[in-house]
């Protein structure tokens, strides 16, 4: 059976696309493949790892479940829409100071929740850092500079809203 | 005992008291921007338009006969170009590249071609215009399979009537044999009390978050491959996998990808680049095979040690270390590409840091049906750091004697010493590290607290302190000195970096191994370089080369990476300013010794002002040939294949193993656990861990290792077991089923350095990529212990699982055994 192709609209990073999809084809695919988008990872291929991670509506989603269709009608976030005019996102510049990666491969859905965590609030505590990215898995880092480093990119970006207010 | 002669065999004592300015700074890593923009560059973000598709079917089975395949209906299937079975992939391959100790008897394919011998064993590959396609045509071929009965259990495996995992090998003992290191004999009869113990670590792995992966390309113009992959960074034997690909090895051309995580078992995973490369011949495309998470989890090389002990250590009432005599089996599955390697690699520590005298051991290895082992952070050193570990802990519970003053009363002092098995430990300071970790794990605290818990609030809180070592650098020797007369006695690990300035004083850096898989060997090269050039790190380029005309290197393993490029990049620094000084010397019309470097050039000695800085040598190199003597050539750039610094050979008896690990780290770790004895669950209050790695080059690349290493320690102690049950199926075969950590399961580190430079490398390096890994299990384990004693519980399996704690705590007793 020939599966058919479905039309979707989907905003990724701010701009439109209108795209002709399988129905069973994955968004992380649709993302990689498509849209040549390669900053979002495969990991685990079954939703528990967070690997995939991109924000879909401003939530987190685990793209490796999600289909393209699915997708339809939305706005989708990903890494390569954190850094503005060749300048990172304080959640990159941090990453990079604490080195909150190694290998760097779950890196991108790590800033993606990062995002959402502190979207949410502001100003976590560590602990609180520590329980929200236990959504996704690291298997380099330990995740205590990953804490860390979110924690700073909080701080300086509650300084930038304020001086912006 | 025969010993080769020491002394002489040593390198010439470095003096490490230079100021440095660039090592030993907590810089960011200069890998760190293309990962955060989401630019990696991964084997995965490679794929072209018009590169086809691999995907793998796998057997069902542990251990059957494939009677037959049929694959036409697959082959019809849409999109689909090829499909390749078993028997036909045996046609078109030689057999992998297998470091085993018969690998003739034990033979390794891509694809099996007569039997499978573990559940997830390829059997067929289709070869399709996309992942889909190809996996809706894997469902369509037919193997009808003769199940044959498996062996999951080691010790079953080495009796006499158990199922052959290979029958050309008239055995599942793949290699068994007794060393005795010293008088072990003479040292038990004279001791006072023999500690024993049977303890057991189960299977646990690498478990990368990124699989191997590899895109194949073969140019039938002049039949040559070109593979790029996150893997195969052991480049000086690619004419091995050459040879696996019926090619010419200059006819093979290895491209290093970064790899998203390892851990060890990404030097040298052949399966996804033959495969890919195989069906690149075949159907004269462009091919990419990339494993799914199943492919990893269930056919890979990250499955690490699967070791059965039973252990005696021969003390003294005082706390004296005598002797210690060592029996395991270690489980290795259907194959054993590594052969007992590591073996070798506890054997470069067997003692600890400990003056132990004498040493038996005695290691079978036994083939089941399961996944061949790999390579996992530690390499099985960091299993024998466990089980020494609870040994030196169970003999200081059995003489009533203090388990930091045990330790300490046995402490090697005077370096470099030379422990029985012959390998070297290089330099340390053990009461240092002690002393630090006593003092950062605030010990005589959580004592106090430990007591008072338990009195007032029946909580049980146990400290777990180890010391321990951290082999790093090895020698080829440990994969052969196994036996008498040797297949292939190689000696040769070196590690290459080419320097090119260039006309504008730009420095490349090239290096020839996918140094590359979340450590950080470009941070390092370019903090080396800028050490020695006194430019920025930023400002050095760094290539990686590809393997059929690049230069001899053996890429990350077994704690090498930082040393042996710090020896590469020394010596073709070394070359590029002995060229920069005739030509500096020319240009200032002087004798080249009356030039000296400093700050970026050469000046004339005494003359500050009269200088060439390196830019201005490398553009007079570059663009001015006929401004030099005839014998001066154009340009600036040199290479240095740095070979492993100190390597002895093994004594023709092997009672003496030779200098094969010899700059040793050592660590201190003491996690504070709590065990809730209702529902076996640990967790921690408190973690110290202090490491000596010799000179830091960058430490907080190194505590990033630390911490991740120990969080993969959690892991090993409490979580982690790829479970076979007795069918030989894997029930762990997803990160639904086999526990990763996640951030809720790591504590936060409390981390100290300590630095011993070693005497013989460059600015005193040791490796330490693996440290957290190689001391946390142990150290942890001993916490639970140590919490549950008075319940007279001692947990001797790892993982610690939840299930297993109550079970040891019921089998003590109805409230266990509470003691007093």
């Amino acid at each position: 059976m020939t599966p058919t192709a479905c039309t979707i609209n989907v905003t990724v990073n701010g701009h439109p696309h209108v795209a002709e999809v399988e129905p069973r084809r994955l968004l992380v695919d649709f993302l990689r493949e498509d849209l040549g988008l390669a900053g979002t990872h495969i990991g685990c291929e079954h939703g528990v790892c967070g690997t995939c991670t991109v924000l879909l509506n401003g939530a987190s989603i685990r793209s490796c479940i999600t289909f393209a269709v699915q997708a339809d009608g939305a706005e989708i976030s990903t890494v390569e829409g954190l850094a503005r005019g060749g300048e990172m996102h304080p959640l990159q510049d941090e990453f990079s100071e604490k080195q909150g990666l190694q290998c760097g491969y779950c890196t991108p859905g790590m800033l993606m929740r990062a995002c959402e965590i502190l979207a949410e609030n502001p100003d976590p505590t560590p602990a609180e850092v520590r329980s929200a990215i236990a959504s996704n898995l690291c298997r380099c880092t330990g995740y205590q500079f990953i804490t860390e480093a979110v924690i700073g990119a909080a701080a300086r970006m509650r300084a930038t809203k304020e001086v912006a207010s | 005992m025969t010993t080769v002669d020491r002394a002489d065999a040593a390198p010439p004592v470095r003096d490490q008291s230079a100021k440095r300015r660039w090592v030993g700074q907590s810089i960011r890593r200069v890998e760190d921007p293309k990962f955060l923009l989401g630019r990696g560059g991964y084997i995965a973000d490679r794929i072209t338009p018009g590169t086809l598709h691999a995907a793998v079917l796998r057997s069902p089975h542990a251990h059957a006969r494939i009677v037959r395949i049929e694959a036409s209906r697959a082959k019809a299937a849409p999109g689909v170009h090829a499909v390749i079975t078993g028997p036909e992939a045996a046609e078109l391959c030689n057999p992998m590249p297998d470091f085993g100790p018969d690998p003739a008897r034990h033979t390794w394919r891509c694809l099996a071609a007569d039997k499978v011998r573990y559940v997830g064993e390829g059997v067929a590959v289709v070869v399709a215009d996309s992942r889909y396609l190809a996996e809706d045509a894997l469902e369509l071929i037919e193997v009808e399979y003769e199940p044959l009965p498996p062996v999951t259990d080691p010790v079953r495996a080495l009796a006499d009537d158990a199922p052959l995992v290979h029958e050309a090998l008239e055995s599942n003992c793949a290699y068994e044999r007794t060393f005795d290191f010293g008088d072990v004999d003479r040292d038990f009869a004279e001791a006072e009390v023999i500690v024993r113990d049977r303890l057991r670590w189960h299977r646990s792995g690498g478990q990368p978050l990124e699989t191997v992966g590899a895109i194949a390309e073969y140019d039938l113009g002049t039949g040559s491959f070109t593979i790029d992959t996150n893997t195969l960074s052991f480049t000086s034997y690619l004419f091995m996998a050459a040879n696996t690909l019926k090619v010419a090895a200059n006819k093979l051309d290895i491209r290093p990808v970064p790899a998203g995580g390892s851990f060890g078992s990404k030097l040298f995973a052949n399966k996804p680049a033959v495969i890919a490369a195989m069906c690149a011949r075949e159907t004269g495309r462009k091919v990419a095979y990339l494993e799914d998470r199943v492919d990893n989890i269930s056919n890979c090389d990250h499955h690490g040690s699967d070791r059965i002990y039973e252990v005696e250590l021969a003390m003294m009432r005082d706390g004296t270390m005598r002797s210690i005599k060592i029996d395991v089996i270690d489980d290795y599955g259907a194959y054993i590409q590594f052969g007992v390697g590591h073996h070798g690699n506890a054997l470069a520590q067997v003692v600890g840091p400990y003056t132990i005298g004498s040493v038996r051991y005695q290691v079978q290895a036994a083939l089941t049906n399961k996944n061949q082992q790999g390579a996992y952070r530690g390499f099985g050193s960091e299993v024998n750091n466990w089980m020494l570990e609870q040994m030196v802990d169970k003999a200081a519970r059995e003489l009533g004697l203090d388990p930091v003053a045990v330790r300490r009363k046995n402490f090697i002092r005077e370096f470099p010493h030379f422990i029985p098995t012959g390998n070297v430990y290089d330099s340390g300071d053990y009461d240092r590290v002690l002393d630090k970790a006593l003092e950062l794990a605030d010990y005589s605290h959580w004592r106090t607290e430990q007591e008072r818990l338990r009195e007032e609030e029946g909580r049980y809180i146990g400290i777990g302190l180890i010391s321990a070592q951290e082999r790093s650098v090895f020698s080829a020797t440990e994969f052969w000195f196994w036996f008498d007369e040797p297949g292939a006695p190689v000696t040769s690990t070196p590690e290459s970096v080419s320097l090119k300035v260039d006309a504008t004083g730009g420095i490349t850096a090239i290096l020839y191994s996918c140094a590359f898989w979340g450590n950080s060997p470009e941070t390092m090269v370019a903090q080396f370089v800028a050490e020695e050039f006194d430019c920025s790190p930023y400002d050095v380029s760094i290539v990686y080369h590809g393997s059929r005309d690049g230069l001899p290197a053996t890429g990350p393993g077994g704690s090498r990476t930082t040393v042996m490029l710090a020896g590469a990049v020394e010596g073709a620094a070394g070359k590029i300013k002995a060229k920069a000084r005739r030509a500096a010397a020319h240009l200032l019309e002087i004798d080249p010794d009356d030039v000296e470097w400093s700050d970026g050039g050469f000046h004339v000695k005494g003359d500050p002002e009269r200088k060439k800085s390196l830019a201005e040598i490398a553009i007079a190199l570059h663009l001015f040939k006929h401004s030099f003597p005839a014998d001066m050539e154009s340009g600036l750039d040199e290479s240095k294949v740095f070979d492993h610094p100190y390597t002895t050979m093994p004594s023709a008896d092997r009672k003496d193993l030779g200098v094969f690990y010899p700059f040793m780290g050592h660590a201190c770790h003491v996690p504070v656990v709590e065990v809730d004895i209702e529902t076996g669950a640990v967790t921690f209050l408190h973690y110290a861990a202090v490491h000596d790695c010799g000179t830091l080059v960058n430490p907080r690349s190194l505590a990033g290792h630390i911490v991740g290493g120990t969080a993969q320690g959690i892991g090993t102690a409490l979580y982690e077991e790829f479970v076979y049950d007795d069918d030989g199926q894997l029930l762990s075969s997803s990160f639904l089923d086999y526990l990763i950590p996640t951030a809720t399961e790591v504590p936060e580190l409390t981390i100290g350095h300590v630095e011993t430079p070693s005497p013989y490398t460059p600015h005193g390096v040791k490796g330490g990529g693996e440290g957290g890994r190689m001391m946390a299990p142990a150290a942890i384990n001993v916490a639970v212990n140590d919490a549950l004693y008075p319940l007279g519980v001692r947990l001797t399996e790892l993982p610690m699982t939840p299930e297993r704690i109550l079970s040891a705590l019921r089998a003590a007793g109805p409230i266990g055994g509470r003691a007093g």
